[in-house]
């Protein structure tokens, strides 16, 4: 199935207008805030190509982004790598425990899903309070930016956020590409219907390994990314409110949409930036929009306002007569 | 690394201490996991409001006793009561709307709600404890010749045990629990029979969210009360979950009390892992037998 001409033309308009915005944003908003949301887009786009594209819900996502950033903040702090090494060993490691955590939790399905991700993380938050490396409560501080390539000084902001921005762009890219492929296309199938898939010859259980894993290694590039911005490691990026948080920047954005993510990332963001002197107020209101979401909003922004942005104006739905005929 | 193979076997009493510690515990999984258990049978929603509603018993009590001055006694009915019919009125406000969907939504609307009460006690609370001092009848302890029992924690393993085999025999051994065993599993074919299934999804809801009330007044005066002790154990009560599997009751009494005892011993052996032990048991169990230990497949 390809794009119809006209939306083919919607998205690139949109995905131009969009990098210019992000191109000459640093200049009007806070970089420091602007790169924070960045990374957590990536990582709410990561959690996305699960629940949207596999139907998977993970609710220990917070394991990966956090493993990633304290490995990415200790080699770099303590063992003197420089950044791009620091950031591919984070996401090897987030790889390697989604492989792990993939491999464990596609045994059950559904509700139980959830909970094992969800318990698994918690083994990995316990770990990162008490291992010897961790910092304890305090996480790893003063993590250095370094030299990226050796030569690129990182400590510069706007060069941080070009940096940043090229992360967050590339996976991006990559997960539209896996979305697109002919592999995306076995993922949405076994969403639909997992028996089906696997009538038809595909090995649904490995198909769900490998998107877990993609998944957890980009959730691992955007930890590793936001230990470097924010030059800090701590048990926030591995507590479960993590996970819960990234669950309501998707839902809010639009589950199985490409810009949801990261619509939702930049007003949870910002309403967590504004709240944050309130103390438990961000915590109340957060949990309100879940349940408001769920019960009356339940396509997200971009869900909602896409077939007013652009020409499409079919069902997003294939028809059910001309999959069966 | 190997350093536990090396420890000599602790002293009687400190290894009888830890054992009891782990009982106690395992109260309160067996519990809040029988609470989960019950509303997931009927409700197929997992309820992750289920720590906060637990805190939420455990602050009525302080409530009751602080501005009432009603004492534990009374309070173990009202909590029960009280949250329990908060809980109905959940169901019938919020979940009964979303029960036609996705069962994950059930998921992310409990899991939103605990945000708000657990917030909302935050704020009005702060994160630090609130002591509840146990009832003067069960003051005191006992010198049992190998160990020393607080007559409290005596008395919340009973309780505990009384409440989950009532439980147990409530809906395995009655009409009404025959009734609900029923709609388990087929609500329809109960429903063309005359019974009036939702407003027996609303009840049990109510009497999952009441027990799990009972549980936070059984732990306030042992643990303090505060608003994150929900959070803290509801994660460790859905790996209890996953480890027994969801399809028996007995299941969740025996998973319950098993693991807290084996979290118990990890402290006595090996105490670096006894945060970690039950998850590591997930593990181990989802490999050997997805569908949990007495669970069935689905």
């Amino acid at each position: 199935m390809t794009l119809g001409s006209a939306k083919r033309r919607d998205l690139l308009i949109w995905t131009v207008a969009l990098i210019g915005l992000a191109l000459v944003a640093p200049y009007f908003l806070y970089p420091v805030f602007l790169m924070r949301a960045l990374c957590l887009a990536l990582f709410a786009c990561a959690f996305n190509l699960l629940l949207g594209y596999v139907g998977l819900l993970s609710f220990g996502h917070a394991a990966f982004m956090g493993s990633a950033a304290y490995i990415t903040a200790y080699t770099v702090k303590a063992w003197g790598l420089p950044p791009e090494i620091g950031i591919l060993a984070g996401v090897a490691v987030a790889a390697v425990l989604g492989a792990a955590f993939g491999w464990l939790a596609i045994r059950r399905q559904g509700i139980y899903f959830a909970m094992i991700t969800l318990a698994l993380a918690q083994m990995v938050a316990f770990f990162a309070l008490e291992a010897p490396f961790t910092g304890g409560e305090d996480g790893i501080q003063a993590v250095p930016r370094g030299h990226f390539l050796g030569f690129i000084d990182l400590d510069n902001t706007f060069t941080m956020y070009y940096f940043v921005l090229a992360i967050f762009l590339l996976g991006f890219a990559i997960i539209q590409r896996t979305v697109n492929s002919p592999f995306g296309q076995v993922i949405k199938a076994i969403r639909e219907n997992e028996p089906r898939a696997i009538s038809l010859g595909y090995r649904a259980e490995r198909y769900k390994l490998q998107a877990f894993v993609l998944s957890a290694a980009l959730a691992g590039l955007a930890g590793s990314t936001k230990a470097l911005v924010l030059h800090l490691a701590s048990l926030t990026d591995v507590d479960w409110t993590t996970s819960g948080s990234v669950v309501l920047m998707t839902l809010v954005g639009g589950v199985g949409t490409f810009l949801g993510p990261v619509v939702g990332a930049f007003v949870i963001t910002t309403m967590e930036n504004y709240l944050a002197q309130t103390g438990s107020w961000v915590t109340i209101i957060e949990g309100v929009i879940f349940v408001v979401c769920v019960l009356t909003f339940r396509r997200g922004i971009v869900g909602v306002l896409a077939p007013y942005l652009t020409s499409e104006r079919e069902p997003e739905v294939a028809e059910p007569s001309a999959e069966t005929s | 690394m190997f350093s536990f193979l090396h420890i000599a076997v602790p002293p009687a009493p400190v290894l009888f201490a830890q054992l009891l510690i782990g009982l106690i515990n395992g109260s309160f999984y067996a519990m809040l996991s029988l609470g989960l258990a019950i509303i997931f049978g009927l409700l197929n929603i997992i309820n992750f409001t289920h720590g906060a509603q637990y805190m939420l018993g455990a602050f009525c009590a302080w409530f009751l006793l602080t501005w009432l001055g009603i004492g534990y006694w009374p309070a173990l009915i009202v909590a029960p009561i009280v949250v329990g019919a908060l809980g109905i009125a959940i169901e019938r406000l919020l979940l009964r709307h979303i029960a036609r969907l996705d069962h994950l939504y059930g998921l992310l609307l409990t899991f939103g709600l605990a945000l708000v009460i657990e917030g909302v006690f935050r704020q009005g609370f702060g994160a630090s404890g609130l002591p509840y001092t146990i009832p003067s009848a069960l003051q005191g302890g006992r010198n049992l010749g190998f160990m020393f029992l607080p007559i409290y924690r005596g008395w919340v393993i009973v309780a505990s045990l009384g409440v989950c085999l009532t439980t147990w025999f409530v809906i395995e051994r009655t009409r009404l629990g025959s009734f609900l065993r029923a709609a388990t599993e087929n609500p329809t074919l109960v429903q063309a029979f005359g019974i009036d299934v939702p407003r027996m999804v609303m009840l049990t809801y109510g009497a999952g969210v009441g027990l799990a009330a009972l549980a936070g007044v059984l732990a306030a005066p042992i643990y303090q009360v505060s608003p994150l002790m929900g959070s803290n154990i509801i994660i460790v009560v859905f790996a209890v979950v996953v480890i027994g599997g969801m399809g028996s009751i007995l299941g969740a009494i025996v998973s319950g009390f098993g693991l807290g005892l084996v979290e118990g011993m990890t402290k006595v052996f090996y105490p670096e892992a006894s945060s970690t032990v039950i998850f590591v048991i997930m593990a181990l169990v989802l490999l050997v037998k997805p569908a949990g230990l007495f669970g069935r497949a689905t």
